[in-house]
C-alpha cells in the first residue's frame, strides 16, 4: 500500500519531470538570451512603474532597443549599470527626477461650476475642461495619487497633490494621467533649463521678472523660517541674489498684485534678507551642480550677464571659462554701482561663491587685443558668450566737448571703481537722466562737490529709479529740468569753465513714446562748472569685433549698434557666438542681464548636446493679460514696510557707507504675510472663498 | 443535449465557481481591477481549467481508480496541474507567440489556483464522463471568467466614485463581490 503510492507518485514526479524536460527542448523558443540576463538583474517585482508588462517586458524592450539602459525606475543607478553591462551600453549617470507639481492654488482656486460627477479629474476636463476658472490649476480629485504605483502621491490639505520625494521613482504615470498639465517629471537642470511657458503657474510677478525668479515660492519659504530654500529658488535663475537684493530696480513689484489692496509687496526687501543672512552666517550653501561634461565655454566679459551664463554653465555640468579685461570681476556692479549701493566686500563674496562652484578666470584680457575669437577655437573653447556690456559712452555732440574737465559717466564711476578719483573740482554738472547720471551725482555729492544734474526732459521722464532720484535729492544734488546743453565754454588753457544751455519744451512724443524735447530759441544760460560729466547714451563697444585692417566683421548688429542675437535664443549670426545683458539690449538693468545669461547657457547647452536649440511656441513673451487684474477683492490693507536705511544725514552724504539695509526678522515676518501667493488667477484672500463671487475666468492660451 | 445545455447554465449561473462556490476568490479580487486584465485572467482560466480537468480526469480514471489509490487525489492533482501549466506555457510560446503574448503573466499565476483544481475535484466527485467533463470544466472557467469582467466593471466605476476613505479599494471590491455573490443566488431557483 505504501510502496505502491509512492511508486505512483515517483513514478507521476518523474513522468511530469520528463515530459517537462523534453518539451523544454523541443519547444525551445531561440529567444535572445540577454533578455533573461537583463531580467535577471532587474528588481523582479513586476511594479509596471517603467510602463511596461513587467520586468520580462521591460528585458525585451530594453534588448529591443525601445528602452534604455535606465529603464527601470525602481532600481537606481546600480540596476542601470547592470543593465548596461548586460546590452554593453553606456550608462550616462541618471540625474534625480521628481514629480513636481506647478499650480499652487487648490481650494483658494476659484470653482466655475458645481461638479458632482465621478471624483475623477479626467472626467471632471471632459466638461468644460473642469471646473476650476484657471484654465491651467489642479482639479483636486487626486487622479495622480489613484495612478502613482508607488504611493508617492498624496492628496494635501489645501486640495493639492504633495508629492513625497523619497518614494517618487519619476514613472511619469501621474504625468500622464493630469488633465491639466499640473504635474511634470524634473530633474535639477530641467529646471534651470526651463524656460517659462504661457501655461505654468505664473505669478504677475515672476512673469513681469526679467530672470523670471519664482517670487511667490520663494516668499512662502522665507515665511515659514526656510531661509536655505528660498535662497535655493532665487538661485535656479538668478545667482546674483545679494547684488539684486540691493540694486535691483523690482520691476516685479510694479506688477504685483498688492498694489490694488494697497502697496506692492517689497519682494527685493525680502530677497535681500535671504540673501544676506547667508552671508553674514558664512553659510555657502550647497550649489548642486549636474555630472561633468568636461565641455569648454568661453564668458567674454565678467559682469552679471557673463557671471549668470557661468554659473548656469557650471551647474548643467560644463566648463566656462570667464575672460575680463579689467582687473576684477563684476562688470558694471564694481566699476559702475558705487560703494553706497553695493558695497565691494558684498560684491566679491557673492562672485566668489559662483566661481567655487569651479570656474576659470582670466582677468586683463581685452578681446580683439590681446585674444580673438580664433585664438580661443583653437585652445578648444567650443562656444562663445559675449557679455561685453555697454561701456562706451554716446557723445553729447557739442561744441567744446573735447575740453579738459569733460568727461564721461562711465569713464568717471570707473575712475572711483578702481580706486583712482579723478579730479573733479568743486562745481559738477551731471548730464543726462539714467542710473549712470545719478551714480555719477551721488558720488560727486560725497567727494564734496557742489552738483547740478541737467536733463532735457522732466522729472517724470527721467529714465533712473525713483528712489535713486529721490535718493540723490535727499543729498542734496539740484535739477535742472528741460534744459540741454549747448556749448562747453573754455579758458585759454582749454579747460572747462561754464556749460552753456538751452531751455526745452516737450514736444510731439517720439518712437520710445516720450515726448520729444524742442529747444527754445534765446533761452542760452551759462552755469559754472569744474567738471561736466556727460552721463547719455551708453552703448556697447562694438571695436573689439574687427580684426585689425579688417572693414568687415562676421557678426551682425543692430541699428542701435548693439549684437543682433535672436531674442529667444540668445545666438547671433554666427552659431556657436551667443550674446546677452547691455551688449544686446543696450544700459538696462542687472537682472535682465542675469535672465540674458540664463538664457544663452540653456542655449548653449542644448546645442552643445543635442545640436539644436528647442524652442515651443508658447514660451512666455508679454505678460498673459487674464492674469492682470485691475482690483482685488477681499484683502485687508497691511502697510508695507519701509525700506531700512543704515545711515543719514552728513555721515550719508560725506561717506562711501551702504545707505539701504536689511529687514529684521519681525519686519521679514510682516513683508512675508503681505504676499497673496498668487497664480494666473488665484490669490489669498482674508474672507472665506464661499463668500466670492467672481466672474474672472481665465482663458487657455495655446 | 438539453443536458449539456443544463450543465452550462448550471456551472456558469447556479453554481457559479466563485460566486456560489466561493472558490478563486484570491485571483478574483486581485485581478477586477481594469477590464481589460480580467479577460486575460479570465480566457487563462478557462483555458487551464478545461486542460487540467480533462489531464485530472484521465489519472483518476486509468491510475488512481484501478491501483485503489483515492486518497492521493489531492497530491497527485497538484502535481499534474502545476506540471500542466508549465507545459501549456512552453508549448503556447512555442506554437502561438500571440496567445502566449496575452495570456502569458497570467499563466504562472493559476498554477495552483483553487479554482482549476476544484473544478477538477467537482468533476471527480460528480463522476462525470470524460465528455461532461470537458464540458463541465469549460462552462466553469465561462463562469468564473463572467464574475471576473462583471467584478472589474464595477470596480472600475466605484474607483471613481466618492467612496468613504475606509472603504476605498479591496473593502468596497469585497462588498461588491457579496452583493453580486446575492445576486447570482436568484438563479438559484432555475434548475
Amino acid at each position: 500500500m505504501i510502496l505502491n503510492s509512492l511508486l505512483v507518485l515517483m513514478g507521476l514526479g518523474f513522468t511530469a519531470a520528463t515530459i517537462l524536460a523534453v518539451a523544454s527542448k523541443i519547444l525551445h523558443v531561440k529567444e535572445d538570451p540577454r533578455i533573461a540576463q537583463v531580467e535577471d538583474v532587474l528588481p523582479g517585482v513586476n511594479c509596471g512603474g517603467c510602463g511596461y508588462a513587467g520586468c520580462n517586458g521591460a528585458a525585451n524592450a530594453v534588448v529591443e532597443g525601445k528602452s534604455g539602459a535606465n529603464v527601470c525606475v525602481i532600481g537606481g543607478i546600480e540596476t542601470a549599470q547592470a543593465v548596461g553591462a548586460v546590452m554593453g551600453l553606456e550608462v550616462l549617470d541618471m540625474e534625480l527626477e521628481l514629480a513636481f507639481r506647478d499650480c499652487t492654488g487648490g481650494q483658494r482656486a476659484e470653482e466655475l461650476f458645481n461638479y458632482e460627477g465621478a471624483g475623477n479629474c479626467r472626467a471632471q476636463a471632459l466638461l468644460y475642461g473642469g471646473a476650476k476658472t484657471c484654465p491651467e490649476g489642479c482639479l483636486g480629485l487626486g487622479t495622480c495619487e489613484a495612478v502613482c504605483p508607488f504611493d508617492a502621491i498624496h492628496m494635501g490639505p489645501e486640495g493639492l497633490p504633495v508629492v513625497d520625494p523619497l518614494a517618487c521613482r519619476a514613472c511619469r504615470k501621474c504625468v500622464e494621467a493630469c488633465p491639466r498639465g499640473v504635474l511634470s517629471i524634473v530633474s535639477m537642470s530641467a529646471k534651470l533649463l526651463h524656460l517659462e511657458e504661457v501655461n505654468d503657474c505664473l505669478a504677475p510677478c515672476q512673469q513681469k521678472c526679467p530672470a523670471n525668479i519664482n517670487i511667490p515660492r520663494y516668499i512662502e519659504a522665507a515665511k515659514n523660517g526656510d531661509y536655505a530654500g528660498a535662497v535655493n529658488i532665487i538661485r535656479e535663475r538668478n545667482p546674483l541674489l545679494l547684488v539684486c537684493g540691493r540694486v535691483c530696480p523690482r520691476p516685479c513689484e510694479l506688477d504685483c498684485r498688492r498694489t490694488h489692496v494697497d502697496e506692492a509687496v517689497g519682494i527685493n526687501m525680502i530677497k535681500r534678507f535671504v540673501a544676506d543672512w547667508e552671508m553674514n552666517n558664512n553659510l555657502r550653501l550647497h550649489i548642486p551642480c549636474a555630472k561633468e561634461t568636461g565641455r569648454k565655454i568661453a564668458v567674454i566679459g565678467g559682469g552679471p550677464a557673463g557671471l549668470s551664463c557661468a554659473n548656469f554653465l557650471r551647474r548643467l555640468g560644463h566648463s566656462p571659462t570667464i575672460i575680463e579685461a579689467m582687473p576684477e570681476l563684476g562688470g558694471q556692479l564694481r566699476y559702475g554701482i558705487p560703494e553706497y549701493r553695493l558695497p565691494k566686500k558684498d560684491l566679491a563674496w557673492e562672485i566668489q561663491g559662483i566661481l567655487d562652484l569651479g570656474i576659470d578666470v582670466r582677468l586683463n584680457q581685452k578681446l580683439g587685443t590681446n585674444f580673438t575669437i580664433n585664438d580661443l577655437e583653437e585652445e578648444g573653447f567650443e562656444a562663445f558668450f559675449m557679455g561685453i556690456g555697454a561701456w562706451a559712452s554716446g557723445t553729447m555732440r557739442i561744441d567744446g566737448e573735447k575740453a579738459q574737465g569733460v568727461i564721461s559717466g562711465t569713464e568717471f564711476l570707473t575712475g572711483i571703481g578702481l580706486g583712482q578719483p579723478p579730479n573733479i573740482g568743486d562745481n559738477v554738472i551731471v548730464v543726462g537722466g539714467g542710473n549712470t547720471a545719478i551714480d555719477a551725482a551721488r558720488t560727486s555729492i560725497r567727494l564734496g562737490c557742489d552738483v547740478t544734474l541737467l536733463y532735457r526732459r522732466t522729472r517724470a521722464e527721467m529714465p533712473a529709479n525713483i528712489e535713486e532720484i529721490e535718493g540723490a535729492a535727499d543729498e542734496g544734488v539740484k535739477f535742472i529740468f528741460l534744459s540741454a546743453p549747448t556749448k562747453v565754454i573754455m579758458d585759454d588753457k582749454g579747460k572747462a569753465t561754464h556749460l552753456e544751455c538751452i531751455s526745452m519744451e516737450l514736444g510731439e512724443p517720439d518712437d520710445s513714446g516720450r515726448r520729444r524735447p524742442v529747444p527754445i530759441e534765446g533761452t542760452e544760460e551759462r552755469y559754472p562748472a569744474d567738471t561736466i560729466i556727460s552721463a547719455i547714451g551708453q552703448k556697447p563697444q562694438l571695436s573689439c569685433f574687427y580684426t585689425e585692417g579688417e572693414e568687415q566683421c562676421n557678426i551682425d548688429f543692430t541699428r542701435w549698434r548693439t549684437i543682433d542675437a535672436h531674442p529667444q535664443t540668445l545666438q547671433t549670426s554666427i552659431p556657436m557666438v551667443f550674446a546677452g545683458g547691455d551688449a544686446v539690449s543696450g544700459p538696462d538693468s542687472v537682472i535682465s542681464a542675469v535672465g540674458a545669461g540664463r538664457i544663452a547657457a540653456r542655449s548653449i547647452h542644448y546645442l552643445l548636446t543635442i545640436g539644436k536649440i528647442p524652442l515651443a511656441d508658447n514660451t512666455l513673451r508679454r505678460l498673459i493679460p487674464y492674469t492682470l487684474f485691475k482690483d482685488v477683492d477681499g484683502c485687508k490693507n497691511k502697510t508695507r514696510t519701509p525700506m531700512p536705511h543704515n545711515c543719514s544725514g552728513d555721515d550719508r552724504i560725506s561717506t562711501f557707507k551702504e545707505i539701504e539695509g536689511c529687514l529684521t526678522e519681525e519686519e521679514l515676518q510682516h513683508e512675508t504675510s503681505r504676499c497673496l501667493r498668487c497664480g494666473l488667477i488665484c490669490y489669498d484672500r482674508d474672507i472665506p472663498l464661499e463668500n466670492v463671487f467672481t466672474n474672472r475666468v481665465g482663458e487657455k492660451v495655446e | 443535449m438539453k443536458e449539456y445545455f443544463l450543465l452550462f447554465i448550471s456551472a456558469i449561473f447556479v453554481n457559479n465557481i466563485v460566486l456560489a462556490q466561493y472558490l478563486g476568490n484570491c485571483p478574483f479580487i486581485g485581478t477586477s481591477k481594469k477590464i481589460s486584465v480580467a479577460i486575460g485572467m479570465g480566457s487563462a482560466v478557462v483555458f487551464v481549467a478545461t486542460m487540467s480537468a480533462s489531464i485530472t480526469w484521465a489519472v483518476q480514471e486509468y491510475l488512481l481508480d484501478p491501483m485503489g489509490l483515492q486518497y492521493l487525489q489531492t497530491l497527485t492533482f497538484i502535481l499534474v496541474i502545476a506540471s500542466l501549466v508549465q507545459f501549456v506555457e512552453m508549448f503556447l510560446k512555442k506554437a502561438v507567440p500571440p496567445l502566449y503574448k496575452s495570456l502569458g503573466i497570467f499563466l504562472p499565476l493559476i498554477t495552483t489556483n483553487c479554482a482549476v483544481m476544484g473544478i477538477a475535484i467537482i468533476c471527480q466527485r460528480e463522476e462525470f464522463s470524460f465528455i461532461k467533463t470537458v464540458a463541465f470544466s469549460f462552462a466553469c472557467g465561462m463562469g468564473f471568467m463572467l464574475a471576473l469582467i462583471v467584478l472589474s466593471a464595477i470596480r472600475e466605476r466605484i474607483e471613481v466614485s466618492r467612496t468613504p476613505k475606509s472603504m476605498k479599494g479591496t473593502p468596497i471590491a469585497l462588498i461588491m463581490a457579496g452583493l453580486m455573490s446575492l445576486a447570482f443566488f436568484a438563479f438559484k431557483g432555475m434548475i
